[in-house]
């Protein structure tokens, strides 16, 4: 059975607060809720499905579930770190799909600024206390940005990519945020600005990172046939992908990231190619997990990423808008970003982006996020939204 | 290294084992590196397990390595707030290929981080940092 057209986004609400120390997540899930469904033209009553990366309590999504007083017929605690929530929506479209459930609220909240270290794995790798790879890793000092810093190591040392062109991403990211008013960061940078930040893993400088905020988002999903009378625009859902690399046991290849097997996945249930998609949503966590996302998905060859990022080509002016509110490099990261990738699309394929809305014509948009680490263990997921 | 000079001041996180992983540990006490090689299928493993994660076969062997592999990939750390880690800032984290055909995290010692390259030669260096733990360094092969 194809997913394709059969659900659609149909409220979104990114919370514009960057440092939350008054607030619970719990309350800014339900800001979010509020807002989203609103968006919408629907209310908390009309939810019957809840899509959450656990978080807060140790018992998934019942605690939400609890808060927001919802007595979910369906929910999904999927969490593969950032990309979840990209999983969500691909979940949620296939229980609509299935009848399963009608209205599906997808949320997040984390505040790791005002609440540091809150919902912050202990494994460094990737891994949880008590997984079983933490014994041959924590050991050794792995850290979120190493993992990726050794992913990017490697991809310069086979390809030639170069600081400069992933410097690149960082650059553009933050051009988009200097228009987006509820971004952390919003005073323009060029790429020897990244070159000159400190290093913080060879060869990954701080403009290199995403930032750290405090926040969170909810998107609202329902079927096809009902998003036809809500207030907005449907955004259907065309198809999606998901997958996962670790260690493989030993015989990992750090440049065949999980993206590539998403990326096919979602190319061939929905039968469009690359050049069907009109902007991107990638998961920024780091510059490196961009190009690499971007070889995988096909705009590019592999190994040719950094020069394809590079000339102004994703700006939001540009032939092909990438993280057009600013990314989690400048704008948002409170640890799992992937719902604004959700939301952000939505927003651009809705023509809602104020003045970062992208200047060509938008008929479709990917969203593709990694979770977990490059370079340890990692998650992709991969969705195409359309207006149409 | 500091670890070595005062052993009682060790501060970076230590493993745990279980049944599965204790022969690895007591090995590494040993001086001695171990691998997995499936008696069914021949899939070579690393971390150890009970069972061969090629074909789900309870034969799996330990087989000990020659100590010898080349650095897959690396990176020089300079930020970590990990107590024990932020005090031997800046470190040397690698995915180093045994000759055995597996690869595993480590730490690369006993040479400039910026001499460390992708693919230089390097071998196993035992690393007695308390007297229950021995971890697995490499440091460029001699």
């Amino acid at each position: 059975m194809s997913l394709k057209k059969k659900a659609a986004i149909v409220g979104v609400y990114e919370h514009p607060t960057r440092f939350a120390p008054s607030k619970t997540t719990y309350q800014i899930i339900a800001e979010s809720a509020r807002e989203a469904l609103a968006d919408a033209g629907l209310t908390i009553k009309d939810v019957d499905g809840l899509f959450n990366a656990g978080g807060g309590g140790l018992i998934g999504s019942l605690a939400l579930a609890d808060y927001l007083n919802l007595n979910p017929s369906y929910t999904d605690t999927t969490n593969y770190g950032g990309s979840s929530f990209v999983g969500h929506c691909a979940h949620a479209a296939a229980a609509i799909a299935a009848g399963l459930c009608n209205v599906a609220l997808i949320c997040y909240s984390a505040t790791p600024v005002s609440t540091p270290m809150a919902g912050i794995g202990g494994g460094g790798g990737g891994g949880m206390v008590g997984d079983p790879s933490v014994p041959f890793e924590q050991p050794y000092g792995p850290t979120i940005i190493n993992g990726y810093a050794m992913t990017a190591q490697l991809h310069m040392h086979e390809y030639g990519t170069t600081s400069e062109q992933l410097a690149e991403i960082a650059v553009t990211t933050r051009l988009h945020a200097s228009l987006n008013p509820n971004a952390k960061y919003r005073d323009l940078i060029t790429v020897e600005d990244v070159l000159k930040s400190r290093v913080i893993s060879t060869p990954l400088h701080l403009l290199d990172c995403c930032v750290v905020s405090d926040g969170g988002g909810a998107v609202v999903m329902t079927s096809a046939e009902r998003a036809r009378d809500l207030r907005k625009k449907p955004i259907y859902v065309l198809g999606s992908g998901e997958a996962m690399r670790h260690a493989a046991a030993g015989h990992r290849d750090l440049l065949d990231i999980a993206t590539n097997d998403s990326a096919r996945q979602v190319y061939q249930r929905t039968g469009l190619t690359p050049k069907d998609i009109d902007m991107a949503m990638i998961y920024d966590s780091f510059t490196i997990t961009v190009l690499m996302q971007l070889e995988a998905l096909g705009f590019c060859k592999r190994g040719e990423g950094g020069a394809w990022v590079s000339g102004g080509r994703l700006r939001y002016d540009g032939e092909f808008p990438l993280n057009t509110d600013g990314g989690g490099l400048s704008s948002n990261h409170p640890g799992m970003r992937g719902i604004f990738l959700l939301i952000e699309a939505t927003r651009q394929l809705r023509g809602e982006g104020g003045p970062r809305q992208a200047k060509k014509p938008l008929r479709t948009a990917i969203a593709s996020g990694i979770g977990g680490i490059l370079g340890y263990r990692h998650a992709a997921a991969t969705v195409i939204l359309s207006n149409e | 290294m500091a670890e070595e000079k005062d052993k009682k001041a060790y501060q970076k996180p230590l493993p745990s084992w279980d049944e599965e992983s204790r022969p690895f540990w007591e090995a590494t006490k040993r001086h001695e590196l171990y691998v997995q090689r499936c008696r069914d299928c021949g899939f070579v493993q690393f971390q150890p397990r009970a069972v061969c994660v090629g074909c789900l076969s309870p034969n799996v062997q330990w087989v000990r390595s020659g100590g010898r592999g080349k650095i897959y990939t690396f990176t020089v750390t300079h930020q970590n707030p990990v107590r024990g880690f932020r005090e031997s800032l800046p470190y040397v984290v690698a995915h180093v290929e045994l000759e055995e055909g597996v690869k595993l995290l480590t730490n690369i010692v006993d040479c400039k981080p910026e001499e460390v390259k992708i693919g230089m030669p390097v071998e196993v260096v035992f690393a007695d940092v308390t007297p229950e733990v021995t971890l697995v360094h490499f440091r460029p092969a001699r």
